[in-house]
């Protein structure tokens, strides 16, 4: 079956009407994920529900709490109109290396997490800075961790008639940074091989207060490394510390092998990141505090 | 001595002519082309890489609504032994027609076996669904040392190469040339180091797919428009392919959108018109980018094993080079360009080389910028910079010692004209790359390459227009800038501004025989043929001025765009506007098979920053040096230096076909077939070395191939002296880095 209805509603509320009605229904909130999996013949949806139009949707909101992402708000936007950029480095960089500058003005952070790919760069970015993500659908509004919205690679817990609305984010102090670094064999135009987010907290002495390690690609849905965010809590960052959380986060991961790169190579390659994404993350605190 | 030493016009830098419609969207490719009434093609392709097809049932497509015509690979003539074209550039029908569509077997993963033409792309791929083919499947080998092992599956039981004829094997070819006595000649050598290399099967990285529309008239005659190097090819392939009279096809070419070698050929064509002809309506179909990378013609994947000798002096002595590549399904001819051409650059009068060629359940490999070369280059020249080490001799100290120049021969036995190796490789050492310091944690890289260049047959029509501007017509497909070329070689004979002169690719029926644009021959032979219609341009305005002014035609002078003679002088535009009054119109036409090709030469100098963490290779400073005979157009001389660099890089590092273990490729697209972007590539320096080629008129030697060539080796140089580990099969990439590292 193609596409034999396009709308473009203008409300939440319409657009909860129209996922829930029983049509085989798919959100369009940039398309670049959606377009290409219907002409891969992936996905064939017989209404497309065009998300751009909702106002809920695209705003960014920054308050002295919390940054909330419209789901369906446009990495360009999210990195030229608004202040998750200068609240979220590493988030912001993680946007900017999906597609180019084309792709950008149409595809969003929401879109990249519904699209649940294991190397999605947004979700170890999302996950680092403790995301919670806030659903609509029938049964009410609720929020979920975007750890836990991942369920496997394409495969996210919207349940039938739910719409992913925002990414709420509690907004950093001067003493958090976050980095996001990935690994592609090219520049640009390419998708991880491996990826690491990492936000960290520091006290006025150096010592690391609080660490979340996300990785991507190197498993079938981002994770949250905990153990090695322990293993830098407590700790000035040393190179014991470092250590431990690299020898943590290779544990923790379970890639497989594949045309992007054997799964030896992933989980070598992704303690490098977490490494050097700390060091980042780490000398964005001592910058701005200094 | 060239007919011409001193150039007005040639070596400037004019904006090309096409560029206009090309930067504002206007120019059309060949999915641009709509014809009144057409109807879309598509092709029912085999799930598996080796298979007997049993049956194919096309029925339920044919019942249909909008369904108008279905084919096989029974619609198209039993190709026999006949064989198209003839030299190099020789192809047997039974290789060619496979590769559009199967018959009986298939041989390779998405090789054509139906098609099916509909009022709609929809409809037409919803009908291909359809057509229900049943297969015995059979092993499948993509291997191509598996292939030649005793257990493998045989893909042609009827083929024997030359000196193997007892029993069927995968070989597809084997061809050996010795010179001298070179086993003697490795005993007398002070040095002697032997290692074996390995090249990836690769795509051409076109950008444009493949595509057509074509029309069959009542009368049975074809029009066709596409994307192609060289539409008379085209309509020479599509005849013979499909049984028709050449004289009824008319191909016309649309821009390109590079070819690379890969649009030297045909795979849609003979489909859309079979299946105009039985539609009645004509048949557009554009082939997708996962089908350009899984049926149409990559590079072979190519195995060297080379072997050198040298004394203690830097004398080479003696080589041995054996390569070993991967033909794919069909014979695609790589085995005997490696055998001919692996070590031209060096004076040896001892040397053993082989090709052989190999079967596997790919799709036939293709030409590719410098076919094979760059495969066998890689051994060769890393071979070299490695013997040098040994040696310890500077690279290009030890290629200069042994670089061939004029009147040395090759393994095929020619003397070389004058050439410009040895002038490339003393600008190399001299140049302020070369002379820098090598950066902190970097290495550096340098390797030498040849390219043999061809002239084959040209042909060129212009035509003075009423006002003084000038038409050119030829049949050569503009892929690199010709069109300006032929522009500023017209201008050059005849003393008349380029921006009145409107270079055209013509269709076949406009204009004489033209030869592919490939084998970096159209600036030399269609220039060539410019060059001699503008001559009799020349010579019929001298007649027609010294006609008028009542003087022998021999007294009168062409220069600075004007017929002179004493005190009088008639210009080409004045000429022109009077042409009916004086002679009639000014046409003009030549055509040639031209003999002035001379071979290429470059050397390449890299500088590489490998990350020992990550595996990852940063080219950090990269040159190309290259003899361009006469540079037409400069700026398009260093362009296809750059680009030929370009991808040479991307096959060092990244490129290469991956194929699961049913023999379908597994990175069909750009996403996951790594061709180098634009911020991957350092802005790469380029040195123009002019060593006029004696036998054409301007000095032109081809220049599109060569810069390919030396990139393999000297990138993995480069490498090796960054990360600290040898490597000797490519692609370098992360992966392979960190294991070499890791296994240190």
């Amino acid at each position: 079956m193609s596409i034999q209805e396009f709308v473009a509603p203008h409300s939440l509320s319409e657009a909860k009407g129209l996922l829930s009605d029983g049509a085989m229904a798919s959100v369009l909130a940039g398309g670049t994920d959606l377009l290409v999996g219907v002409r891969l013949g992936t996905r064939s949806p017989e209404r497309v529900v065009d998300l751009k139009h909702i106002p809920e949707l695209t705003a960014i909101h920054v308050d002295a709490e919390s940054v909330r992402i419209g789901a369906a708000a446009s990495a360009f936007s999210i990195l030229h109109d608004s202040d998750v950029p200068s609240c979220f480095p590493g988030l912001a960089e993680a946007l900017d290396l999906i597609g180019s500058t084309q792709i950008q003005g149409r595809c969003s952070a929401g879109g990249n997490l519904c699209n649940a790919s294991p190397a999605a760069d947004s979700i170890p970015a999302l996950i680092a800075n403790d995301a919670q993500c806030l659903i609509t659908g029938p049964a009410g509004d609720h929020q979920m961790r975007v750890e836990d919205f991942v369920l496997g690679p394409g495969k996210n817990a919207l349940k039938e008639g739910e719409l992913l609305v925002a990414l709420i984010l509690p907004r950093p102090s001067s003493q958090t940074a976050d980095a996001y670094l990935r690994l592609t064999p090219r520049t640009e135009m390419d998708i991880a091989v491996a990826g690491v987010g990492v936000s960290l907290t520091l006290d006025g002495e150096g010592t690391c207060t609080a660490a979340r390690v996300s990785i991507g690609a190197v498993a079938p849905t981002a994770l949250l490394v905990e153990a090695a965010g322990a293993a830098l809590v407590g700790t000035q960052l040393d190179a014991t510390a470092i250590e431990a959380a690299v020898a943590a986060t290779r544990e923790a991961a379970c890639p497989i092998s594949d045309k992007r790169g054997t799964a030896e190579y992933r989980t070598h390659v992704v303690g490098v990141l977490v490494a050097r994404a700390v060091a980042q993350a780490q000398a964005r605190i001592v910058e701005t505090s200094s | 001595m060239n007919a011409y030493q001193e150039f007005s016009i040639i070596g400037s830098r004019p904006v090309r002519p096409d560029g206009l419609d090309k930067v504002t969207g206007r120019a059309r490719y060949g999915a641009d082309l709509n014809m009144q009434g057409q109807i879309y093609g598509h092709i029912v392709r085999s799930p598996h890489a080796h298979a007997v097809i049993q049956s194919i049932d096309c029925s339920q497509a044919l019942a249909m609504e909008g369904v108008l015509a279905v084919m096989t690979g029974e619609d198209l003539p039993e190709p026999g032994d006949s064989v198209l074209g003839s030299g190099e550039g020789a192809i047997a029908l039974k290789d060619l027609s496979p590769m559009v569509m199967s018959r009986g077997k298939v041989l390779f993963h998405s090789q054509g076996v139906a098609a099916v033409a509909a009022t709609s792309p929809e409809l037409a791929s919803q009908a291909a669904a359809l057509i229900e083919v049943s297969y015995q499947v059979l092993p499948a080998v993509t291997d191509m040392h598996e292939a030649l092992s005793a257990e493998a599956p045989i893909l042609h039981e009827d083929r024997f190469p030359d000196g193997f004829p007892e029993e069927p094997t995968n070989l597809a070819a084997h061809i050996s040339l010795e010179v001298g006595e070179p086993d003697a000649a490795f005993e007398s050598a002070d040095v002697v180091i032997e290692q074996t290399y390995s090249v990836p099967m690769c795509h051409q990285g076109y950008i444009e797919p493949h595509a057509c529309v074509a029309r069959v008239d009542a009368a049975g005659r074809v029009d066709l428009w596409c994307s192609t190097q060289g539409h008379f090819t085209v309509a020479q392939y599509t005849a013979a392919l499909t049984g028709i009279d050449v004289g009824k096809v008319k191909v016309t070419a649309s821009e390109i959108g590079g070819g690379f070698g890969g649009k030297t050929t045909v795979y849609l064509e003979p489909v859309a018109v079979v299946l105009a002809q039985k539609a009645g309506r004509p048949v557009k179909m554009i082939m997708d980018r996962g089908d350009v990378f899984r049926v149409t013609g990559p590079a072979p994947g190519a195995q060297t094993r080379v072997k050198l000798g040298a004394m203690r002096d830097g004398q080479l002595v003696a080589a041995e080079v054996e390569c070993v590549m991967d033909t794919g399904a069909y014979n695609g001819n790589p085995a005997g360009i490696p055998a001919f051409m692996a070590t031209a650059c060096y004076k040896l009068t001892n040397a053993r080389s082989t090709g052989r060629a190999v079967y596997t359940n790919k799709p036939k490999i293709h030409a590719y910028r410098a076919p094979s070369v760059p495969q066998v280059t890689l051994g060769v020249e890393l071979a070299m910079t490695e013997l040098a080490a040994e040696l310890e001799m500077d690279p290009l100290a030890f290629r200069l010692k042994n670089a061939v120049e004029e009147g040395d021969a090759n393994m095929m036995g020619a003397p070389y004209n004058r050439i410009g190796l040895r002038e490339c490789l003393e600008v190399a050492s001299a140049h302020a790359h070369y002379k820098a310091p090598v950066a902190e944690g970097e290495g550096r890289g340098v390797a030498a390459g040849y390219w043999i260049n061809a002239g084959l047959q040209s042909s060129a029509t212009l035509n003075v227009l009423s006002d003084g501007h000038l038409s050119i017509l030829t049949g050569s497909p503009d892929i690199g800038g010709s069109r300006a070329s032929m522009a500023l070689m017209a201008a050059e004979v005849l003393g008349i501004p380029f921006d009145h002169i409107h270079p055209q690719i013509a269709a076949t029926d406009a204009v004489g025989h033209c030869d592919v644009t490939g084998g970096s021959r159209t600036t030399l032979a269609t220039g060539q043929a410019v060059i001699q219609a503008a001559e009799q341009c020349v010579a019929e305005m001298c007649r027609r001025a010294a006609a008028e002014w009542e003087v022998e035609a021999g007294v009168v002078t062409w220069s600075q765009g004007a017929a002179h003679y004493g005190e009088h002088s008639l210009t080409f535009e004045a000429l022109a506007r009077r042409a009916g009054t004086m002679g009639g119109p000014l046409t003009f036409s030549s055509s040639l098979t031209a003999s002035s090709a001379a071979p290429s030469f470059g050397v390449h100098i890299c500088d590489a920053k490998v990350d020992q963490e990550t595996g990852r290779t940063t080219i950090t400073r990269y040159t190309v040096i290259q003899d361009a005979g006469k540079a037409i157009h400069p700026a398009y001389v260093e362009g296809q230096m750059q680009g030929g660099a370009a991808q040479g890089i991307g096959w060092a590092l990244n490129e290469e076909y991956l194929y699961d273990e049913n023999g379908a490729l597994e990175n069909p697209g750009f996403l996951d077939y790594r061709i180098p972007v634009a911020s991957d590539l350092p802005f790469i320096d380029t040195v123009i070395v002019e060593v006029p080629n004696p036998l054409h008129p301007f000095g032109v030697k081809g220049v599109g191939e060569v810069p390919i060539v030396p990139p393999m080796p000297a990138v993995a140089e480069a490498v090796y002296r960054s990360a600290g580990v040898r490597m000797r099969d490519m692609p370098l990439n992360p992966p392979k880095i960190v294991a070499a590292l890791q296994e240190r």
